[in-house]
């Protein structure tokens, strides 16, 4: 098995002293889609925004791990060193695209300084990449947009723009963190469409970032769920529909009104996601879990099996 | 008898700068009857909160009728309004934006029986137990303020507020489109539980088909300002038949173990609503478009053989 792209070992980070992330660890292959599934709070975005170590130090501060990219450990690289990789050899999209864009320049002046952030090239050669880009993430009638500020575009084209600026310099990674969250459904399919077209071509791969279940369903290769800081469950994605172990990943599931018969009544999940501070001992599913045993709130599981694993003392057959 | 709710021909009109006008509703006309539950479904822009708002006067409406119980509601003054709105309430999205967060509350859910005028004060508190209790918050819920709850929490307290009169009508405007997912199946089963104990009738409106399809008898599509389709829930999901139905449908992505499925990705981005194309206003964005569909505009009409329950508004289901 060649080495992955990304490992994300035990990556464990703090704010202010309290652990949000906790030993979170993940491979990601060249051109694979893996999902990071969560709901609020689960640490998410916090996992991804330590990959890039794009969080204020303080208060924020990774306590242990390493975060291999391409064999290099990332939490050992300087700030220069960073800089270089982020926009160049790793890409990323948030969830708002106006608030990523500078409202005050062009997009072409956008595109162009992540070209030549990272490029050897003149003005003249950037701009002709930036039309370059804009006609690949599909923009109608790219050449005027070039001239256009952010907010003479829909939310939609918005995120094209931000696309295109994570595409620039074709990178290996592509950290997507909810891209599609603030868009309407039928312009989320063409989002999705468009990453998954650009994956497939460029070999890129893509840690997608989510809260939807039917999107990590229908794109991702893998999926990692997360709850309350920890990863529970890692499967390759149809693994994970037919057959989810954690108990967290199976009522999440049940709850999704899409599974169940209209009108009937949905599951439910009990209480509230313990916050970060005040985690219980061992498993933090157990003080919500229907087949929480003796040892689920005092002993924290290890993880068991290999493609499809899982950490629940009790886990669904 | 004859529906609860009967709009017809609603529009709202907003005027822009330089005489630009932008045609938020354009002739909206639906029924609703007791404690049934219409379902609004979809995207931004295309008018389906405007058409909440406009329908309880909470904007109001440029032309067109909302009769409730045969009386129309544009033809009120506002003593006559005001005690009509005792049986219409609405439920917001944003759980932290509609509650005041200076009033506890036990203050908030009273509220309306405060501005009615209903009950001694006795009557009032016990009223406000009886719904405290009624959506499930915990009793020591009437001390606290808005800020010590969580969003779904939040949201039954709005809840309870809207059914503090006894209403006959809600609009559901997301009630939960801002909640996680395990929360949002909570208010879900609540607002369904409710509106069989209470015999509520109901306008949902969401983007969510899948949250529509849940708690609906019905349901209406809404494209750039019109109503493109209705039928009932099985109908519309079984078988969509206006093409901008089968898009949505089709664009939603499914928790499934299948994976992908082909789906139609709609070409283009919604038009500008204040110079929305000629025709069918779908017509730009349309896979089965007709060279007609940029002339004339179709209208809302029965189809087929379920000629009751089913509405389209396209050419394609107009050769006999």
């Amino acid at each position: 098995m060649t080495t992955p792209l990304l490992r994300v070992q035990d990556l464990s980070m703090a704010i202010g002293g309290t652990p949000v992330v906790e030993d979170v660890s993940f491979d990601l292959r060249s051109g694979e889609m893996l999902g990071l599934v969560g709901e609020s709070g689960c640490g998410k975005t916090v996992t991804a925004l330590s990959i890039m170590r794009l969080f204020p130090e303080p208060p924020g501060r990774i306590t242990g791990g390493r975060i291999l990219f391409r064999g290099e450990d990332l939490l050992s690289t300087g700030e220069a060193g960073l800089r270089e990789i982020r926009g160049d050899r790793i890409g990323m999209i948030f969830q708002e695209p106006m608030t990523s864009l500078n409202p005050v320049f062009t997009i072409g002046n956008q595109i162009e300084e992540a070209v030549l952030l990272h490029r050897p090239v003149g003005r003249a050669a950037a701009r002709r990449r930036a039309l370059e880009l804009l006609d690949l993430v599909g923009i109608p009638a790219p050449r005027q947009t070039l001239d256009r500020h952010p907010h003479q575009l829909s939310g939609g084209q918005r995120q094209r723009v931000m696309i295109a600026i994570a595409l620039a310099n074709e990178p290996d990674l592509l950290v997507a963190d909810e891209p599609t969250t603030a868009l309407d459904v039928t312009v989320q399919a063409q989002i999705l469409e468009l990453i998954q077209d650009l994956r497939t071509r460029l070999g890129m791969a893509v840690l997608l970032i989510t809260h939807d279940l039917g999107v990590v369903a229908e794109y991702c290769d893998r999926v990692a769920v997360m709850y309350a800081g920890r990863i529970v469950e890692t499967a390759p994605t149809a693994d994970l529909f037919r057959r989810p172990r954690h108990r967290y990943t199976q009522a999440l599931m049940n709850t999704i009104p899409a599974l169940n018969p209209p009108g009937s009544p949905l599951p439910t999940i009990a209480g509230q996601v313990p916050p970060p501070g005040r985690r219980p001992t061992g498993c933090s599913f157990a003080p919500r879990c229907p087949a929480s045993v003796v040892q689920c709130p005092e002993v924290l599981p290890e993880f068991v099996g290999a493609d499809h694993k899982a950490r629940c003392w009790n886990p669904a057959s | 008898m004859s529906a609860y709710l009967d709009v017809r021909d609603l529009s709202k009109t907003y005027s822009g700068q330089g005489g630009s006008a932008v045609r938020a509703l354009d002739e909206v006309s639906l029924t609703l009857d007791r404690g049934e539950v219409l379902g609004i479904v979809g995207e931004s822009g295309c008018g389906k909160s405007t058409l909440g708002r406009a329908i309880l006067r909470l904007v109001e409406p440029s032309g067109g009728r909302v009769l409730v119980e045969d009386e129309d509601l544009l033809g009120l003054g506002s003593a006559g309004l005001k005690a009509r709105r005792r049986d219409l309430q609405i439920i917001f999205q944003d759980p932290f934006g509609s509650l005041n967060p200076r009033h506890k509350v036990g203050a908030i859910i009273r509220e309306p029986l405060d501005v009615h005028g209903i009950g001694t004060r006795r009557e009032r508190a016990a009223r406000v137990d009886e719904l405290i209790r009624l959506v499930g918050l915990p009793e020591a819920a009437r001390a606290r303020y808005p800020h010590e709850f969580s969003g779904g929490q939040r949201q039954r307290i709005a809840i309870a507020r809207a059914l503090a009169l006894n209403p006959k009508l809600i609009v559901a405007d997301e009630p939960v489109s801002a909640l996680d997912v395990s929360i949002q199946s909570q208010i879900i089963n609540l607002i369904v539980s409710l509106r069989e104990r209470l015999g509520l009738s109901m306008l949902f409106i969401s983007h969510d088909l899948s949250v529509i399809r849940h708690v609906s008898d019905r349901i209406a599509v809404m494209y750039l300002g019109r109503i493109v389709e209705t039928g009932t829930v099985g109908g519309i999901m079984d078988e969509p038949l206006h093409p901008y139905t089968q898009a949505l449908l089709s664009a939603i992505p499914r928790p499934r173990a299948e994976g992908r499925r082909q789906r139609i990705v709609l070409r283009g981005e919604l038009p500008d609503p204040a110079n929305p194309p000629t025709g069918c206003a779908f017509h730009t964005r349309c896979p089965a478009a007709m060279p007609q569909c940029s002339v004339d505009r179709p209208a809302l009409v029965p189809r087929r053989a379920q000629a009751v329950v089913r509405t389209t508004a396209c050419h394609l289901y107009e050769v006999a």
